[in-house]
């Protein structure tokens, strides 16, 4: 059965912004851009919509079907922080299986064993499982005689070793970045420095063992420059950020609103510059949302007895395009780190708008302006740090092999 | 006494000269509002001095201690304070409530809520616990420390012990010296502090310095020696036990010679400087024995005495809109 979408500005990572029709074949893209359409097609007439690749959420921490869908997020990487932790293949294969049909989960898995950061995990068999990545989850591996086997392994392996880059003597018990907020506020902070620390010493390694590193966030302008300076060596390396640190800076923590309670913590404004510019000269190359629903018991507390994490899925697209909007980059670059780069980081299909892709698609009104309510969220909870927002991008369809998993 | 800077309670009708409902700290009160609680703290000092006690505009009204965190000073001050005012207090210690058994903050709160207090007065161990109460309770919140946030009533105490000793709080040079990272009280000084137009430095070591304090609009040293030059006022701070063997710094006697205040220290002070301590001292780290009880020159005992004339005034404002004070309702 082919189905054609028509009337929609179809945006690719690689092709660009293209006019014309797009069709699909059972659960494949056959072809792009053609005017005209095929005897016995199914027609989905879109209205002017943008028709773009389903987007790839990399690093999300819990499975929440109903907001990745409203959030137009056919595929998630999974962070092995979970009870139990994604280190034995059971839990892997379960974690594959679980979203099947309409969301795809690909589990990373813990790169030592427990996330304890001392013993290799069983990479190589998590892998048979479906893992498509290991990583150090929500910490850093202090032992970098540890975090150099894991590179090394993982190198053996080809998979990709994810890293949550904060040195952890630094930040110890702190929950906010060393600054005016954080010292008005009376909370523990510790240095941004924390994390290019982290960076320099992960990238050394990498370098080194030759292995594939993604930085999960980085957030701090010390940071990308290393970055920067590492890729332009040649090392293979690539970096994801979240909106949060895009959109917001350590003064959101004023009157101790947890929900801005975020690991890594709000960083200076200087370093929110710092991380705009990353987008615009492509230092970045994920966006993700770092989805971590976190419920009143563990968000309606004193700030710094509350657990860290926004849950950001169902808001990634319209927060992304303020970035459209403000001039940082096109639509189709937003698309590469929304959907292509993460399926590349993953080593997964889809993320572009090409003859025989998966028919991952999401049909989104780039300009509908609506207002961000923790309320009013589909997520599992509302913890947002962008409660009252205006923002402009609704999702109106979501197709997941060629079926439409989500409709406004 | 002397008289306060400018005298907003003549102008403005009623409510309009503290409209708060709450005290959680001195981050949100503008400077005629801080003259305005000395002003009236004043009053109860003089009472406090008599014998015979015969206000009691708090009668019938009840006032709950609820104590997160340990303390004796400060909850011994502020139940003498409502006793005083001839509230009922009652005192809620957390190794005696079920929040040693899981039950959270917010639970507490309006647990103590339902009991239908008059007035709450809440220490926690954590920066912005008093806030979160605050919203959550219909009656007035009294911060009596959250974290490494805010005291404010220390802040008050000390501003007002200044005020009488010095004849104003404007233009004096003040050295705020010790463990500034963890302390609550020196962020509440800060605030009031230059809020009233004096001079503040801060000393401590760079291990114990709150980053981007030059913010809040003093300056940074770290030698003690050169920040107590010529100072009006030298104010020290307590060392917590659990900080001072080799986590921030190397030892209590090598932070005795580098920041105890000593008699040949204070000497570098003006003649007059005034040292304060919010207690409890650590009699030959902090400060020497002999300068803590120096007749002329500590007013640590004056800070006591204030302290409960401070939280007085404090727990009567605060309270006012409740009794129906004329003006206020």
């Amino acid at each position: 059965m082919k189905r054609a979408f028509t009337n929609a500005r179809l945006v690719c990572p690689t092709r660009g912004i293209v006019t014309g029709t797009l069709i699909t074949e059972g659960d494949r893209i056959v072809s792009v851009g053609q005017t005209g359409l095929p005897s016995d097609t199914d027609v989905v007439e879109c209205k002017g919509l943008t028709l773009a690749p389903a987007i790839v959420d990399l690093g999300v921490f819990a499975i929440d079907l109903p907001a990745f869908h409203a959030g137009g997020i056919a595929r998630v990487g999974l962070m092995p922080d979970q009870s139990p932790v994604l280190d034995d293949p059971g839990i892997v294969q379960r974690a594959a299986l679980i979203g099947k049909p309409t969301l795809w989960i690909h589990p990373i898995a813990a790169a030592t064993k427990g996330l304890a950061g001392t013993d290799l995990a069983e990479m190589a068999i998590n892998r048979q499982a479906g893992a498509k990545a290991v990583a150090t989850g929500r910490g850093w591996i202090a032992d970098s005689g540890v975090m150099r086997k894991v590179l090394g392994y993982a190198r053996d392996l080809g998979l990709t070793v994810i890293s949550h880059a904060e040195d952890g003597g630094l930040t110890g018990r702190t929950v906010a970045t060393a600054g005016e907020a954080a010292t008005r506020m009376g909370l523990a902070s510790a240095p941004s420095l924390a994390e290019p620390l982290a960076i320099a010493r992960d990238l050394m390694l990498a370098e080194e063992t030759g292995a594939r590193l993604h930085v999960r966030q980085v957030t701090t302008a010390a940071g990308f420059d290393l970055i920067r300076a590492a890729k332009r060596r040649g090392v293979a390396v690539t970096c994801g950020i979240t909106p949060a640190h895009l959109l917001l800076s350590d003064i959101a923590m004023t009157d101790f609103r947890s929900f801005a309670h975020l690991s890594p913590p709000l960083r200076g404004e200087d370093d929110r510059q710092a991380a705009l510019a990353a987008i615009a000269d492509g230092t970045i190359d994920v966006l993700a949302s770092g989805h971590d629903p976190r419920g009143p018991e563990e968000k309606r507390l004193p700030f710094a007895d509350a657990a860290p994490g926004a849950a950001d899925a169902e808001h990634l697209l319209a927060l992304a395009l303020t970035l459209v909007r403000d001039e940082r980059l096109t639509i189709d670059r937003l698309f590469a780190l929304l959907s292509a780069n993460p399926a590349k980081v993953l080593g997964v299909e889809g993320g572009t708008l090409s003859e025989g892709a998966p028919a991952d698609l999401v049909a989104f009104d780039a300009g509908a302006p609506w207002q961000i309510a923790t309320e009013a969220m589909t997520a599992k909870t509302g913890n947002t740090p962008f409660d009252g927002l205006p923002v402009q991008g609704k999702v109106h369809r979501l197709f997941k092999g060629g079926t439409e998993v989500f409709s406004t | 006494m002397p008289a306060s800077d400018h005298s907003p309670a003549a102008q403005i009708p009623g409510g309009a000269v503290f409209p708060h409902g709450s005290l959680t700290g001195i981050a949100g009160l503008q400077p005629h509002e801080i003259v305005f609680l000395l002003d009236e703290a004043e009053q109860w000092v003089d009472w406090n001095r008599r014998h015979a006690k015969s206000q009691h505009p708090l009668d019938g009204l009840t006032q709950i201690n609820a104590f997160f965190e340990n303390s004796t000073r400060t909850l011994l001050s502020f139940e003498i304070a409502g006793k005083r005012l001839g509230a009922d207090v009652v005192n809620m210690h957390a190794a005696q409530s079920s929040v040693k058994k899981g039950e959270t903050l917010i639970d507490t709160a309006m647990t103590l809520n339902a009991m239908r207090a008059d007035v709450i007065v809440i220490r926690h161990a954590s920066s912005g616990a008093v806030q979160l109460i605050a919203d959550k309770v219909d009656c007035p919140v009294l911060n009596a420390g959250d974290g490494a946030h805010e005291h404010p009533t220390q802040a008050l105490l000390d501003a007002l012990t200044i005020r009488r000793r010095r004849g104003g709080v404007a233009g004096q040079r003040v050295v705020i010296c010790g463990d500034l990272l963890h302390s609550r009280v020196a962020r509440s000084n800060i605030l009031a502090l230059t809020a009233l137009a004096a001079e503040v430095r801060v000393c401590a070591p760079t291990t114990l310095m709150p980053p981007a304090i030059e913010r809040m609009g003093v300056t940074p040293f770290t030698d003690f020696d050169a920040a107590i030059e010529a100072c009006d006022v030298v104010m020290m701070l307590r060392l917590q036990n659990e900080r001072m063997a080799g986590a921030y710094i190397p030892s209590t006697r090598e932070y005795h010679l580098r920041y105890g205040l000593t008699l040949e220290r204070l000497a570098r002070a003006r003649p007059d400087a005034l040292v304060m301590h919010p207690g409890p001292m650590n009699r030959g780290v902090e400060i020497a024995s002999n300068v803590a009880d120096h007749p002329d020159h500590s007013a640590i005992t004056e800070q006591v005495e204030m302290g409960v004339a401070v939280r007085m005034a404090c727990l009567d404002v605060l309270t006012r809109r409740a009794r129906g004070v004329e003006g206020w309702a």
